[in-house]
């Protein structure tokens, strides 16, 4: 988890000050919450150069998680885009069902550390929240899940998971009732509860230390993925793309490779109804900068400040803004930004499902439209790995629903 | 003197404290939160906090939630704030004038031009939730250009090596969160309040003023005799959201309500 290989490294980010670039990231918080966020920097700082937290978190992350996930060639897919050899990393394979598990893994460990007894965390498609939840039984800590109404009604097996896993979860009403909304409620909650309680963040957003911790935590994807292209093709891959909500299981399976300039990474952003539809969560494509949740980054939003609700056919991608380390990455150039559609996402789930037998979640099948899509565009050589950030188990209700399918 | 230290001065001279009630920009509606600014000082605001609407405020209870919600859906933007602000000032020199929201519609806006704006429409002081002193570099510079002061709040969280950082970054006046939470919901003891002033006092020469969960005549008349000042928000804003009709607009009831409500505040607050 040590990033930085030299000084002209692109890994070495964010300065102290928790800022990537010129004033993205940071810490813009009430001031209740200032110190909060200075002891969590100093306990992260201090478990990061410990061998022992270390060794904690590869015990958990091998025999609890069922890390490594494989990286898979998908040869039937690949026959039928003809192009790129196409390459799945697995992240669905985890325990629970998507990368959500690799980054709650290591800040439970942390919160353990910081000897807090409860947990608050905000969902969206509900993945987080499930891992969230599960860990919290697994080291029988309180749990509370801030989850927006709207996704409490398309993610019911998840809620229903979370319930089970013992956690409390509340409905949140305000704004459009998505995960935009829980994010606020759940600082609000962390704000009002500083004492005993910590803000497991799900995405690599939110006030510095979260983004670049949680990117720390979320590189085991990246890391594999290098040694096992090794492995397989003996050389780097020559493209990733991974879908982007908040943009953790695209730096996870990124940063590893910001110092290697021949690989070219992709971020998809979810355009929903289409790009220029105005119903879209396409916060690089469509936003510009301002400060949100803690952060300046790009966020979708109007002339006058005011944030604009984001629309996604995936609850887990459908937030106005992204991690300022992704805004960055756009700003340089390092990571080019493109969108998938609603429906685009749905093709490319019943694809990957009948090709490889594979359910992808709908956050991964945007990832899949786009590589299928520009797979045919590059030669037999191009390896291409796509992220499969999570399963599609949850998601079943919401296709069927959209196919015209009554279950 | 700014208008803030001069208000705070005669104050001192008179032996009591502050009431800085809240409102929120264009709610109900431009019209009516225009009268209900102008009526205030008459009714006993010693200073006024306006409330700048945010879609994302995430550092506030459910009133003010509702409050700027109502005020976005009325049309209230940075330029409507302003004209609010300019229209007052015509008949209301002295009363300082406080703006209070998030960072993000000031940056949209542009931090320079807000500032400059602002100052020519009459108002005195910002308060930037989100903005804590590590990342005000931004508007640093052209508030104090513009002679507007950036009020600094101290939480109970804010230990003395932060204190310093925050206090030398602090004008007008401090602004003390009473409680650790959001507004609008929990309120914190007179003795909490005792304890927790000569810590302030020891550290900054600034008024001192209270605020979050601030509701009761008492409370108001409490906080303004330990501090300099009790700032009363969320409790006006219920007064006045339950004066409302169905579709939420004002009626016959809203002004006397809430005005009512502050002369009751302004009557324990002198004594
Ligand atoms: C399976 C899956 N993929 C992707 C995402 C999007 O989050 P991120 O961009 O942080 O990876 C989510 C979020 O819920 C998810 O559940």
């Amino acid at each position: 988890m040590t990033n930085s290989t030299g000084t002209n490294s692109l890994r070495n980010g964010p300065a102290e000050s928790g800022h990537f670039g010129d004033g993205l990231g940071g810490r813009f918080v009430a001031e209740t919450l200032m110190p909060l966020l200075l002891e969590l920097d100093d306990a992260y700082k201090a478990a990061k150069t410990d061998p022992s937290f270390h060794k904690e978190l590869s015990f958990y992350l091998k025999d609890y998680v069922g890390r490594p996930s494989p990286l898979w060639f998908a040869r039937r897919l690949t026959e039928h885009c003809g192009g790129a050899k196409l390459y799945m990393k697995r992240e669905e394979l985890n325990h629970t069902g998507s990368h959500k598990l690799n980054n709650v893994m290591g800040q439970i460990l942390l919160a353990r550390r910081m000897g807090r007894k409860r947990i608050v965390a905000e969902t969206g498609a509900g993945q987080h929240g499930v891992a969230t939840a599960t860990v919290c039984a697994l080291f029988g800590m309180q749990c509370v899940i801030y989850m927006g109404a709207v996704d409490v009604e398309r993610q019911q097996p998840n809620v229903f998971r979370m319930k089970l896993l013992g956690a409390e979860v509340i409905p949140v009403t305000a704004g459009a009732g998505t995960l935009k909304d829980a994010m606020n409620e759940a600082m609000r909650d962390w704000v009002a509860n500083v004492q005993n309680t910590y803000f497991l963040v799900g995405t690599v957003a939110g006030p510095h230390p979260y983004p670049a911790m949680v990117r720390d935590f979320q590189c085991v994807i990246g890391e594999e993925t290098k040694a096992q292209m090794q492995e397989k093709e003996g050389r780097l891959p020559d493209v990733i793309v991974a879908a982007i909500g908040g943009g953790s299981n695209a730096m996870g399976i990124f940063h590893p490779f910001l110092d290697d300039p021949s690989v070219r990474l992709i971020g998809v952003e979810a355009t929903g109804y289409g790009l220029d539809s105005g119903k879209t969560a396409a916060s690089i494509e469509r936003g510009s900068r301002g400060v949100l949740h803690g952060n300046r980054t790009y966020l979708l939003q109007d002339e006058n400040g005011q944030i604009t609700e984001a629309h996604s056919i995936s609850a887990g991608l459908d937030y106005p803004g992204v991690g300022p380390e992704h805004s960055w990455l756009h700003e340089i150039g390092r990571a080019d930004y493109v969108g998938a559609t609603d429906d685009e996402a749905l093709e490319a789930f019943q694809l990957c499902t009948r090709t490889e037998g594979i359910i992808p979640a709908l956050e991964s099948a945007h990832a899949i439209a786009y590589a299928t899509k520009i797979a045919p565009t590059l030669s037999p050589e191009t390896l291409l790995v796509i992220n499969i950030s999570g399963r599609g188990d949850k998601d079943i209700f919401t296709v069927a629903d959209r196919l015209g399918v009554k279950l | 003197m700014s208008r803030i230290a001069r208000r705070f001065a005669a104050l001192k001279q008179e032996g009591r404290g502050a009431l800085i009630p809240y409102l929120e920009a264009c709610d109900p509606d431009f019209e009516t939160s225009l009268t209900l600014l102008r009526a205030m000082p008459e009714a006993g605001a010693d200073l006024i906090e306006i409330g700048m609407p945010f879609s994302d405020p995430s550092a506030d209870g459910p009133v003010i939630q509702m409050a700027a919600r109502r005020g976005l859906k009325a049309g209230a933007t940075l330029p409507r704030l302003f004209e609010m602000v300019h229209a007052f000032r015509k008949n209301d020199p002295d009363t300082p004038v406080i703006l209070m929201g998030y960072l993000n519609p000031v940056e949209a806006y542009g931090p320079l031009r807000f500032c400059e704006d602002a100052a020519r429409a009459g108002i005195d002081g910002l308060i930037i939730v989100d903005m804590p002193p590590e990342e005000a570099s931004v508007m640093q510079a052209c508030a104090a250009e513009n002679g507007l002061d950036i009020i600094r709040l101290v939480a109970p969280t804010t230990d003395d090596a932060r204190l310093k950082l925050v206090l030398s970054h602090a004008s007008g006046f401090v602004y003390y969160v009473s409680i650790t939470g959001i507004t609008g919901t929990r309120s914190a003891s007179d003795a909490d309040l005792e304890a927790a002033l000569p810590r302030l006092r020891a550290a900054t020469d600034l008024p001192v003023a209270i605020g979050f969960g601030i509701r009761t005549p008492e409370q108001a008349a409490a906080a303004s005799r330990i501090a300099d000042g009790a700032v009363v928000a969320s409790a006006l804003l219920k007064t006045l959201a339950e004066t409302l009709d169905a579709e939420g607009r004002a009626t016959a009831e809203t002004l006397p309500k809430v005005l009512a409500q502050l002369q009751e505040l302004a009557k324990a607050v002198r004594g």
